[in-house]
């Protein structure tokens, strides 16, 4: 009986201290949720979805304190995406938070340009070179078409660019193809 | 011959359609009045322009200059004067236009200063990089930098050389044409790709439906101080493809996701080998090749063409003829539709194929898929075209990339069998592009990440230097507060002291500031303007009690 105890409390002593020293030793960082719905996020960092960029959406979303259908630059397949990852029903897009648009960069017209630096800290991707009275220019490669510099212009210089296409960025269209009726 | 051949999985029997181009010798195309040459016509970064608008060029002259590493210079067809460098349309299937540069040509032809390259006593390096800016490019379809594919790299050599004269898409004649009239000088291109690729075993495949250029090429290889094998391989669609010439030949499969150099060999089309031995032995970049005109044409042919010809010009070459329903360049099973007949003849333009409604009948309206897996049957790359279908229609394109959707080389056989006639290739192309635009999205959403992930830091950053800086700067303050009154033997201060102190000390600075600041061109005034500041504020009090009584019409009104 007392060898029985002893025997079942030094396992569970035992395997209490491994159990401990592995819940220091393998202690995970952050959350990962967060981190995997913030690789589904297109990192716009426009703040439509009433976040100040993705990540804070992605915990917001990982605490369960947020929709998942906040993020117009994201769209329906992006609501597909993180239905997908949490497991549970894909919704509309909330139409309060914007709707999506076709993709475009900011232009800033030079010739308007004042100088002010306004949009430069408005800028969440450093995506705008320029410095005070001298006049700023879009990195038209970093822009995530936030159009987090459009506002805070004073001269309205800054007007969003749709991206053509062109033959690098042409794709193969869907095939329609014409099915024969069969009655 | 004596060499044991095997036999890829799948592949279709066509039907030819290589008499009608072939019976005919080739032609020079006339030189036409202008010029249109992309600067995007190989694979890798387009050329950058080197010349100006207005600017002559003479004939083999650079004109855009190769990009990086994997790019090729494209040159000057013909001398004459460059009009335009700018948006021109391109042989694309999207009709949409591309950089080129356009030349009105002066009909003198003349030719810039070039001369042969002493290969054999250049170093590997340098003589790649004047292939490359002699334009030398893969002459098969996929235009693949020439130079870049004849380096063989860490391996140091490559084996085995593979010369493609399959030429297996029915209708192109092009490379048989050119195996039958310049053998030679094939195979003097063959010598200064062995030369650089240190192979040791040079095969030449060729479909056994073109007995002319095997005899023309096993003659010339006879030739020859070292030993090129011409073998003859069945007829049997797509034989000429890279990976199942290799197979055929050799019996190994190049595995997926690698390239063929990775098994140590090396696959080249014959035109490549000619435009090479041009290159080599005579200095001349690649501004020609020949192209193979037929169809619903009245004299099909091949004709020796200027890169940037419009393909029209060829057309009324070869005689048009009414009733023609489309033009594709290429063959018809993996060619592309032409937007527009004004388009130029590129580098990879290997035939133009003008369509009939007799020649190629429309396509019977798809029916749904039934699952009979004929494309299985008949796929070369031994892939299940009828999943593929199934994914890439839904969008799924993960699993579809399970089922290595990127070992599909759109041969167009599945489509050619499908007996409900669905255009699989055209999905396949849909999943392909859809990936490739999902990848370069994430690439820029991971820029965009780690740009404002350092944006934050150095906000961060910023924000805690600048307090560090202020509170260092008071911590000094404090010192030498402490220190002033201690030097005058007073007690030592409280810290309540210390900060009645600061305060005052605060206060007497913001008065000095503000007696600074007080106007001080009020001062010392000569009489004269003195009187005028008095009169001005007279006047200026005269208004202000004007303006507070009402005016007089105002009372007269009611």
């Amino acid at each position: 009986m007392i060898a029985a105890i002893l025997v079942m409390v030094g396992l569970a002593v035992a395997i209490g201290l491994v159990l401990g020293w592995s819940a220091i030793r393998f202690k995970v960082e952050g959350n990962p949720l967060a981190e995997k719905i913030d690789a589904i996020l297109p990192q716009t960092q426009c703040g439509q979805c009433g976040f100040p960029g993705c990540r804070p959406y992605a915990e917001a979303i990982a605490r369960g304190e947020a929709e998942i259908n906040q993020c117009p630059p994201g769209g329906e397949e992006g609501v597909k995406k993180l239905a997908e990852l949490l497991g549970v029903e894909p919704k509309p897009l909330d139409e309060t938070h914007g709707t999506p648009k076709p993709k475009s960069v900011a232009f800033i017209d030079e010739q308007l340009c004042i100088g002010c630096t306004l949009c430069i800290q408005a800028c969440p991707v450093d995506a705008i070179v320029g410095a005070a009275k001298q006049m700023h220019t879009i990195v038209a490669a970093e822009c995530t078409g936030c159009e987090l510099c459009v506002a805070p212009c004073p001269v309205d210089c800054i007007s969003m660019v749709p991206i053509a296409e062109d033959l690098p960025h042409w794709k193969w269209k869907y095939p329609v193809i014409e099915l024969k009726r069969v009655a | 011959m004596s060499r044991k051949l095997f036999k890829f999985k799948g592949g279709v029997h066509l039907p030819e359609h290589k008499a009608e181009s072939n019976a005919r010798p080739i032609h020079a195309a006339p030189l036409p009045g202008k010029l249109v040459i992309p600067l995007r016509q190989h694979i890798g970064n387009p050329a950058k322009p080197v010349v100006e608008v207005g600017e002559r060029v003479l004939k083999g002259q650079m004109i855009g200059a190769a990009d990086g590493y994997i790019s090729a210079a494209v040159h000057a067809s013909s001398s004459g004067i460059v009009t335009a460098i700018g948006p021109a349309a391109v042989p694309h299937i999207s009709g949409l236009p591309d950089l080129c540069i356009t030349l009105s040509t002066d009909g003198r032809d003349e030719w810039i200063a070039h001369a042969p390259l002493d290969y054999q006593a250049m170093a590997a390096a340098d003589l790649r990089m004047k292939l490359r800016d002699m334009g030398i490019a893969g002459l098969g379809g996929a235009v693949f930098p020439s130079a870049v594919k004849l380096d063989p790299g860490a391996a140091h050599s490559c084996p085995t050389l593979i010369i493609n004269g399959a030429e297996c898409e029915p209708w192109i004649t092009c490379d048989d044409m050119l195996m039958r009239n310049r053998a030679g000088e094939i195979l003097q291109g063959v010598a200064v790709m062995r030369h650089l690729l240190g192979s040791t075993e040079i095969l030449v495949g060729i479909e056994d439906n073109k007995p002319e250029a095997l005899a023309s090429m096993r003659a010339a290889a006879a030739a020859l101080d070292f030993t090129v094998e011409v073998v003859a391989v069945p007829t049997i669609y797509p034989a000429g493809g890279a990976k199942q010439l290799i197979e055929t030949l050799t019996g190994k499969q190049v595995p997926s996701g690698k390239l063929s150099t990775d098994i140590g060999i090396q696959v080249f089309n014959v035109g490549t080998a000619y435009a090479l031995a041009c290159a080599v032995h005579h200095g001349e970049p690649l501004i020609s090749r020949l192209v193979t005109v037929t169809g619903h044409v009245l004299r099909p042919q091949n004709v020796e063409v200027l890169i940037g010809t419009p393909m029209r010009t060829l057309i009324a070459l070869a005689g048009e003829r009414g009733g023609s329903t489309g033009v594709l360049m290429g063959g018809p099973m993996m060619g592309m539709p032409m937007p527009d007949l004004e388009v130029p003849v590129v580098k990879a333009t290997n035939c133009i194929l003008v369509k009939s409604n007799a020649l190629f009948p429309p396509l019977p309206k798809a029916l749904p898929c039934i699952r009979c897996t004929r494309c299985a049957d008949v796929c070369p790359a031994a892939l299940q075209p009828q999943e593929l279908f199934r994914f890439a229609k839904a969008g799924d394109f993960g699993r579809a990339q399970e089922y290595h959707l990127f070992d599909c080389i759109e041969c167009g056989c599945c489509s050619y069998v499908c007996p409900s006639h669905i255009p699989l290739v055209d999905f396949y192309r849909y999943a392909k592009s859809e990936i490739w635009a999902r990848e370069k999205d994430k690439r820029a959403a991971d820029l965009a990440r780690e740009r404002h992930e350092f944006r934050e830091f150095r906000l961060a950053r910023e924000k805690k230097e600048k307090a560090e800086k202020l509170a260092a700067k008071a911590q000094v303050k404090r010192a030498e507060l402490a220190a002033a009154p201690a030097s005058e033997g007073a007690a030592v201060p409280s810290e309540a002291d210390a900060k009645k102190a600061l305060i005052a000390a605060a206060l007497a600075r913001a008065q000095a500031k503000k007696a600074e600041a007080a106007p001080k061109n009020t001062d010392h005034l000569p009489p004269g303007t003195q009187r005028e500041i008095e009169e001005i504020e007279a006047r200026r009090a005269k208004i202000r009690e004007l303006a507070r009584q009402p005016l007089e019409s105002e009372e007269k009104k009611p």
